[in-house]
């Protein structure tokens, strides 16, 4: 882990990646639900190949910002930058093949289909098939299927699910749909992957194997990541960078030994009996 | 790879099917053993078992209701006619008049499938159901409007008002308002039906086990994770809704040849409710049920017309046991237990208690 340096425009990043332009930057980023501000202000850097955390208590906005950043919500106030690139006017669609992709806190799979075709489904950008060459079998549809579906098993090797690949994707155990998720938005080939509570419902073991293999995808794909998570040896173990939401807004950022000591943070999780 | 030749066994399987159909059907009409009414319910069946297939594509595929497939059927009938007639006299050959006027009825179709999707399909389950609906009563209504002719000097069209005989040239009337079409050569054979049908298939299969048919079946299951991937909803939703649109204009257009006469009013309400209780009592998504239930269903009043006044009842019936069967969870795991009885039989070569079960 390299430390978070501050860069010339506010924010920090991790030391390796200050030189390069941040992979994610939100300025002032908002959104109101007619008078309710549920996000507000928020400001958040992240560099090329950081791994970052959202966390806050329930209801503090942590999955709206994951909303605003893939469009999902058009913000109200603010502006997002992928790569430098303002993103307004976008729609979810051009957001994901401008290099944004995610998971669900409620899984969203394709629970019809089978394991490998939720992954091609997520590789649907990267194979270029026109519907003619598909439906009267050319040449290169033969040439995209067999690119897919080596891709296909290509990523789901990274948690070691290539045996599941004909099951159906409904049908796995939970902790297996929610790596199911992450394979799919790796699939799009992404330049950041926000992951919105990657480890809920899994059992220790479980969460300290997908802990390496979120530092796995980092390092084999050089992307950055930012999660949500209530899981504090996770979050502590693995982020660079934590960001804590309370009411919408950001109360604390910085590495986490600052987070874990800073007092309005322990306030705003425990009360303000539990700070002292 | 082991998925591809899963789905490569079915497909071929869903073939065999529809060419022994055709090979029966055959042999027991040449042979003499297929009663009049039946032999004249062959190409009908073929239509609707087209039918049943694109309409699956709409229904089961991208998960939409549409209740206005009849409407494409109707353009794709009359515009086949009007191609058919017109071409009498510089193309000889029946059957390359036939192709031509399926493939005008598909276009067309496809060019109204355009029109009405774009609007159309920015809509999501009741709303769209009941746009399609009003959809396919526009079409009857403006077809009941139409007035086509052809002489020397070439097609005439109007609306509304009838184009007598004094106003042509050695001509005839093709499409006259409320009559509809009369004097249709008929061009359709079953063979041509046949051929119909494995056309049908080879696209709609091919289509729905590629790139597109993942990116329209992603977005029947989980819309806003089919977006977060970067699938383009609307041109998915309109590829799925045209090319259904296209195969039922096709399948129009061979059973309007296959009468005399034929009027707007043929192609209502009813017909499209009718292809869709093929496609649901067939299973959603299930292309091989529909054929199947197309078949049985539509032959089924025709097999009981003995019991006249019962037939119909015995129609309802059928239709309420079939849709509580295949719902039924105990029937379900018998069926399956019966199927791995089969499979074990062929595998191991020595029946089980359940393979017993499978051959009785």
């Amino acid at each position: 882990m390299s430390k978070l340096v501050p860069l010339p425009s506010p924010g920090m990043v991790p030391e390796r990646d200050v030189d390069k332009t941040p992979v994610l930057e939100t300025r002032r980023l908002g959104i109101t639900f007619g008078g309710l501000k549920a996000v507000e202000d928020f400001n958040l850097t992240i560099g090329r190949t950081e791994i970052a955390g959202l966390i806050g208590p329930n209801g503090a906005g942590k999955t709206t910002v994951f909303n605003l950043l893939t469009k999902v919500y058009q913000p109200t106030h603010g502006t997002i930058l992928l790569d430098g690139r303002d993103t307004a006017g976008m729609n979810t669609v051009q957001v994901n093949k401008a290099g944004i992709a995610r998971t669900f806190q409620n899984i969203r799979l394709f629970s019809a289909l089978s394991v490998e075709d939720n992954v091609k489904i997520g590789l649907h950008n990267e194979i270029k098939c026109s519907m003619w060459e598909d439906i009267f079998r050319l040449p290169r549809h033969w040439k995209s299927e067999k690119v897919a579906h080596e891709r296909a098993l290509e990523l789901l090797s990274i948690f070691h699910m290539e045996d599941m690949a004909a099951a159906q994707a409904g049908s796995l155990p939970y902790g297996a749909q929610r790596r199911l998720e992450i394979v799919r938005a790796l699939a799009t080939n992404p330049s950041i992957l926000l992951l919105d509570e990657p480890a809920a419902g899994m059992n220790p073991s479980e969460t300290a194997e997908l802990m390496e293999n979120i530092r796995k995808i980092r390092d084999t794909f050089q992307i950055a990541i930012l999660l949500i998570e209530h899981d504090m040896n996770l979050v502590m173990g693995i982020c660079e960078g934590i960001c804590v939401l309370n009411y919408g807004r950001v109360i604390a950022k910085g590495e986490p030994e600052q987070i874990k000591n800073d007092p309005t943070v322990i306030e705003a999780y425990l009360g303000k009996r539990g700070a002292k | 790879m082991k998925k591809l030749t899963k789905n490569a066994r079915s497909n071929a399987v869903t073939y065999a099917i529809v060419i022994a159909f055709y090979v029966v059907m055959q042999v027991l009409s040449g042979s003499g053993h297929l009663s009049n009414s039946l032999t004249g319910q062959l190409i009908p069946i073929c239509v609707y078992i087209c039918l049943a297939i694109s309409l699956n594509l709409t229904v089961g595929i991208l998960g939409e209701l549409s209740l206005g497939h009849a409407g494409f059927m109707s353009v794709g009938a009359f515009t086949g006619i009007v191609v058919a007639m017109s071409l009498q006299s510089s193309v000889a050959s029946g059957p390359v008049r036939l192709v031509l006027a399926m493939l005008a009825g598909g276009l067309l179709a496809t060019v109204v499938g355009v029109i009405v999707g774009v609007p159309v399909l920015r809509l999501r389950g009741d709303y769209l159901a009941i746009v399609t609906l009003a959809f396919g009563e526009i079409i009857k209504n403006i077809i009941n409007n139409l007035y086509v002719a052809f002489d020397a000097s070439g097609l005439h069209v109007r609306m509304l008002r009838p184009i007598t005989a004094s106003e042509l040239t050695d001509g005839f009337l093709i499409i006259n308002g409320p009559q509809g079409a009369s004097g249709v050569t008929k061009l359709s054979t079953f063979t041509a039906g046949f051929l119909l049908i494995l056309f049908t298939l080879f696209v709609v299969l091919n289509l729905v086990q590629s790139r597109s048919g993942r990116a329209i079946m992603a977005l029947r299951d989980n819309r806003i994770a089919a977006e977060s991937v970067g699938i383009n909803i609307t041109k998915y939703k309109l590829m799925a809704f045209v090319v259904s649109a296209a195969l039922a204009g096709m399948a129009g257009a061979l059973y309007a040849m296959n009468f005399t006469t034929i009027a707007a009013k043929k192609f209502d309400f009813n017909t499209s409710i009718l292809v869709l209780v093929f496609v649901v009592l067939g299973g959603m998504g299930n292309i091989r049920g529909s054929i199947i239930a197309a078949a049985v269903l539509y032959v089924l009043p025709e097999l009981l017309r003995a019991m006249n006044d019962y037939r119909m009842l015995i129609y309802a019936v059928v239709l309420i046991v079939v849709m509580l069967a295949t719902n039924n969870p105990v029937l379900k795991a018998f069926l399956a237990r019966v199927r791995d009885g089969f499979t074990g039989l062929f595998r191991r070569k020595s029946p089980t208690p359940e393979g017993g079960d499978g051959d009785e």
